[in-house]
């Protein structure tokens, strides 16, 4: 049984676009205005990743929940679905 | 793309699907459009799909539908950390036609449905955004999608485009959800044998079993653990609402492996393989979430429109009514040759007689209740195993003693005062 995040992401196929469907609006934001990060937290897919002193994102693996959309909670992500038939494809359920 | 239809559906899950079926059904040209490579690929539901609202739709479909099993036992797990309380529904007549409801697996079945919808004559494009409505004095006359030249037009678009219905929005039928409208909800399908879900669930090759699970699933948060058993596979889940989710600072993969953890799951999934892996937000703002559903040449169907009943697991089969309704208002629509928010303003008032409508209102303040008084969740359910615990050990203690001290436990935190408001106030929000 996956254990791991990345084990369980590793199962999902994504068809990913070039272009991410993902923008924090103001980087600065982040680092100044919002101490939990939350969205490092609750996306299921661990897109947001802080490292350093700037938030990564890695749309690749966005199972397009629109979580962070919602959950940020300075509405600092731009949120968009990725590319017709791109990004996450579920197969079995 | 420059071609008119009579009606543009946007989304092939089961609202959109409904609504394109029931039009095409009537004569209308209809095109349905779907941002996944195939209709299902971007859909997720813990597994659960009511029967009666489908059959009014297409009468009969289990005999072809992919679904996996009837459920015939509905079991109710109230979690501690080691033990828990159960109670549950079994009815051999569930096993029987014309069934209750059944597990599915979405991909398979969103694919069929929309595939049936096509047969009646629905156009399905698939692996297309719509980015936008098309909105000329205040009136919607068509989309425009991510295609090259891709815009299209119609007399009625129906946005049946899924919880985050970014058109609703564009439109300003709703402003963004708030965190507690939404849950955030997580899931696995495991692969196991269908002899060993037989015989760990008890049941035979065609019937189901589906269990909620409370307390310690979500660690006391408003929100609720799931297993599903498919043909063979089961469907492992757990969800709270955002905003619990945000102020517990918890990571939804972290709580579902400490429920796949749990000593009393464990046993149930014990070496299983998992298929997948997903992640889905469903729309729980409940009555007082419904956004305008209707525009000049526009109606919001489905989770784009919140239509879910979080008490009762109900969503998909409010989705297939609301498509079916809306269908029904534009068929009429057509009639008259009218379009105006006027005419299809008998959706609105459709749904809000139907059982929809008195759902989501029979139960308006439920999930607000339940979320400011976390007690429900954090205390009672220990409060609970620990009553049952202390009742049924045997120890040389009058059961009389045992009940007086069980009294005692439950009136401690909040007093006899507190305990007989909580019971009210839950009794009130469900009533």
């Amino acid at each position: 049984m996956a254990k791991t995040l990345e084990d369980k992401q590793y199962l999902i196929r994504f068809n990913c676009d070039k272009k991410s469907h993902l923008e924090v609006l103001n980087h600065d934001l982040c680092a100044t205005d919002c101490p939990d990060k939350a969205c490092t937290l609750f996306c299921p897919g661990e897109v947001y990743k802080w490292e350093g002193d700037r938030m990564f994102v890695g749309y690749e693996g966005c199972h397009e929940c629109g979580s962070c959309r919602i959950g940020c909670p300075h509405e600092n992500i731009k949120w968009e679905y990725p590319k017709g038939g791109h990004g996450v494809v579920f197969r079995l359920a | 793309m420059s071609e008119k239809f009579d009606v543009i559906v946007v989304g092939a899950g089961p609202a959109g699907t409904s609504c394109a079926y029931t039009a095409a059904q009537n004569g209308l040209k209809v095109l349905l459009i779907e941002r996944g490579e195939y209709p299902g690929a971007k859909n997720v539901m813990g597994g659960i799909l009511y029967r009666k609202q489908l059959e009014e739709i297409i009468p009969e479909f289990w005999k072809e539908a992919p679904i996996e099993r009837p459920v015939v036992e509905q079991r109710f797990w109230f979690l501690d950390k080691e033990s828990m309380v159960t109670t549950s529904y079994k009815g051999l007549d569930w096993g029987k036609e014309p069934f209750n409801n059944f597990t599915v697996l979405r991909a398979k079945f969103d694919k069929w449905f929309a595939e049936k919808a096509v047969e009646q004559g629905a156009l399905l494009i698939n692996e297309t955004v719509v980015t936008e409505c098309l909105v000329e004095d205040g009136k919607v006359i068509g989309v425009k999608t991510d295609r090259p030249d891709g815009d299209v037009y119609a007399d009625v678009v129906v946005l049946a485009d899924g919880v985050n219905s970014l058109l609703g929005k564009q439109l300003g039928f709703h402003k963004e959800w708030k965190p507690n409208e939404v849950a955030l909800t997580v899931m696995e399908v495991l692969k196991i044998q269908k002899k060993v879900i037989n015989e760990r669930f008890n049941i035979k090759d065609d019937q189901g079993v589906s269990v909620e699970i409370f307390g310690d699933a979500t660690q006391g948060i408003l929100g609720t653990g799931f297993l599903y058993t498919n043909k063979d596979s089961v469907n492992i889940g757990v969800g709270t609402t955002l905003s619990g989710m945000v102020k517990k600072k918890l990571k939804p993969y972290e709580l579902l492996e400490r429920l796949k953890d749990h000593p009393m799951i464990q046993p149930y999934i014990e070496g299983a393989e998992t298929q997948e892996y997903l992640a889905h937000l469903i729309p729980e703002g409940g009555y007082h979430a419904i956004p305008k559903l209707v525009g000049d040449g526009v109606l919001v169907v489905g989770d784009a429109a919140q239509f879910v009943n979080a008490i009762h697991r109900e969503g998909s089969n409010m989705a297939m009514a609301s498509g079916k309704m809306a269908a029904e208002t534009i068929i009429e629509a057509k009639e008259i040759g009218d379009y105006s928010e006027r005419t299809l303003d008998s959706y609105r008032t459709t749904i809000y007689d139907s059982f929809i409508g008195k759902d989501l209102k029979k139960y308006k303040e439920a999930a607000h209740t339940f979320e400011e008084n976390p007690q429900y969740f954090q205390e009672y359910i220990p409060l609970m195993n620990e009553a049952m615990h202390t009742f049924f050990s045997v120890d040389g203690t009058p059961k009389r003693e045992k009940q007086k001290k069980i009294m005692a436990k439950m009136t401690a935190g909040r007093g006899k005062l507190g305990l007989a408001k909580d019971m009210y106030k839950a009794w009130k929000a469900v009533k």
